[in-house]
């Protein structure tokens, strides 16, 4: 007997049977959890070990970030963007700078779309290689591939740093083209990473793809149907691993990445497993671009020379730029009245669209697996609360 | 086999472990404070002033009190007031410079846009970041004095930059002096003309425009 109408779908849904049938239990998980990720709060209702209701609350990290955004020029608003994020500022940088060329009708120089390209997809190795690590910590593989993982996040961050001058807080981007140029040395130190990170993954999908442990505790749990995932508006590696063929970059082909050869990796099932999977298959394909991009890089200006940095006034309008950001489609929308400031400055964090689907992931499973369904969708609280 | 892939892991564990030990690549750790890497150029925190010489930083700030940081800061760290007098800067142009330069690191979040707004590069990112206190409040607002820092520093810290920098305000001022001993050679010119008692403030090779008045000492 199934107690108070569970839904009995997925293959590690545990029967609660009524001779051990007690009370709900309320528990609220969080904010202060490690497997939240930050401040999140999981309000979830249990029938012994079994979460029968789960109710996420957020709003912890709550920085009025839309706000501040009407209230600062175009250009003061770029560095806040590397605080939605804190794991992927470049591409945050990229979404913001792409909705202001679009609203000022700015060109921008080939150079600095290969660049943002590069720093975009080093970026998406970046944050994957962080979930892979995490995923695995969240599953009870205490430290070690976490720290392997990390270890390779580093000299990404160095590469960041020596570019921009700051590990996380890039702040690269600007309206027109990028702030700094890359040096031939970066550039040699950029794609001896690349070239090495193939060997890393294989290292690491040695150490745990194949795990027994991970396939029992990932396989058939937190299953997300396509059609759900379609109509709550998830992207990204999520909404790929149900299936759906939907990769911004082929979509909306932004920058030059019409010019790039690369497989989207689609997954079958949509359960943990499937999501940890694509993240690892997405940066093969990421190592790809990164060759291709280190092989065309064109000589040019890195900034479009009529490009304004003070004084910026982009005409009455609006605009929305998009990009595919490692975890999901990052857009913001802008409304322009003509002066310094945003009327309407809106971001769409993909953090916090795949996150309204935690409840139908969650529901028959245990606490244990609602951490790991929880670390599968690639959540920072900086993007969820804004 | 059931477990192949738990021991297939367990054996990169101990090639990372073993490797620990001769591999530099598997032993990343870096033992702080003992040990230090190499920061790199691009590397900021904080702000500071660029002063000519490290004699006088007062007196030769670079910083004209325009307030166009204080205005483009996002978070607003910056507190600027302007000097009701002007000094001759480091070229001996008479220019208004800030009675009271306060930066708020607590605030400050590091994203430079003070340096690159700065139509007179004169504030610039330092690479300090040891800077605990246990003041929360006035060890953390800095004032001028504090954020005076020399140009030589500068070029310490951010070679390659500070010497495009040196070579730019170089250029920028040798086209200012040269435009200034032509207006200076015009008024010479039509000196017998004017007024006689206003010869000395036009003399030629002076870098002080003719038709300024001189600075106040």
């Amino acid at each position: 007997m199934i107690a108070s109408g569970l839904q009995t779908t997925g293959a590690h849904v545990r029967e609660v049977h009524d001779d051990f049938h007690g009370d709900l239990l309320e528990v609220s998980m969080g904010p202060h959890h490690p497997s939240t990720h930050g401040v999140f709060r999981m309000q979830v209702t249990l029938d012994g070990e079994t979460i029968v209701k789960l109710k996420p609350v957020f709003g912890y990290l709550h920085r009025n970030h839309e706000k501040l955004g009407e209230n600062t020029s175009y250009l003061g608003s770029m560095p806040y963007t590397d605080r939605l994020d804190y794991l992927n500022s470049m591409t945050n940088n990229w979404a913001y700078a792409l909705a202001v060329e679009k609203l000022a009708g700015q060109p921008v120089p080939e150079r600095a779309e290969y660049l943002r390209i590069i720093l975009a997809e080093l970026t998406r190795l970046l944050n994957h290689t962080c979930l892979a690590g995490f995923l695995l910590q969240d599953s009870g593989a205490s430290g070690t591939p976490l720290m392997y993982a990390f270890r390779e996040r580093e000299k990404i961050l160095d590469l960041f740093e020596s570019l921009s001058g700051s590990r996380m807080m890039c702040n690269f981007q600007r309206f027109g083209g990028c702030r700094t140029d890359a040096s031939p040395e970066w550039l040699a130190a950029a794609k001896k990473l690349t070239d090495g990170y193939g060997a890393f993954l294989d290292e690491y999908e040695r150490l745990i793809t194949g795990n027994e442990i991970l396939m029992a505790r990932t396989q058939g749990v937190g299953v997300l149907k396509p059609d759900l995932a379609i109509s709550a508006g998830i992207t990204g590696p999520m909404l790929r691993a149900t299936g759906v063929d939907y990769d911004l970059r082929k979509v909306d082909a932004y920058g030059f990445y019409s010019r790039f050869a690369f497989r989207v990796p689609l997954g079958d099932h949509g359960d943990t497993y499937d999501r940890y999977m694509i993240r690892v298959l997405e940066m093969r394909e990421s190592i790809e671009i990164l060759q291709q991009a280190f092989r065309d890089l064109p000589a040019g200006p890195i900034m479009d020379p009529k490009a304004k940095l003070r004084g910026f006034r982009p005409k009455t309008g609006e605009a929305y730029g998009r990009i595919e950001g490692p975890k999901g489609e990052i857009g913001f929308y802008l409304i322009s009245d003509g002066t310094p400031n945003p009327y309407r400055y809106r971001v769409r964090p993909p953090s916090l669209i795949n996150l309204t689907v935690l409840e139908d992931l969650c529901l028959g499973h245990t606490v244990a697996d609602a951490v790991i369904i929880l670390g599968s969708i690639d959540i920072v609280l900086g993007e969820v609360d804004r | 086999m059931l477990g192949s892939g738990l021991l297939q892991g367990l054996a990169v564990t101990a090639k990372n472990l073993v490797g620990s030990f001769h591999d530099p690549a598997r032993l990343t750790t870096v033992e702080y404070p003992e040990q230090r890497t190499k920061l790199p150029e691009a590397y900021r925190n904080f702000p500071f002033l660029v002063s000519e010489n490290a004699t006088d930083p007062m007196g030769t700030l670079r910083c004209v009190a325009c307030q166009i940081c204080e205005k483009e800061c996002p978070p607003q760290c910056i507190y600027i007031e302007k000097s009701k007098d002007k000094k001759p800067d480091a070229t001996g142009r008479p220019q208004l410079y800030p009675t009271v330069f306060d930066i708020d690191t607590s605030v400050c979040m590091s994203c430079q846009i003070c340096v690159e707004v700065c139509p007179f590069d004169a504030i610039k990112m330092d690479q300090v970041f040891e800077i605990a206190t246990t003041d929360r409040f006035t060890a953390l607002l800095l004032d001028r004095e504090q954020l005076a820092k020399p140009n030589d520093y500068y070029h310490t810290i951010h070679p390659t930059e500070a010497a495009e920098v040196d070579a730019r305000l170089a250029a920028e001022r040798k086209a200012a002096a040269e435009k200034a001993a032509a207006a200076a050679a015009k008024a010479a010119a039509a000196k017998p003309a004017a007024v006689a008692g206003l010869g000395e403030a036009g003399a030629p090779g002076s870098s002080t425009p003719a038709t300024t008045k001189p600075p106040a000492a």
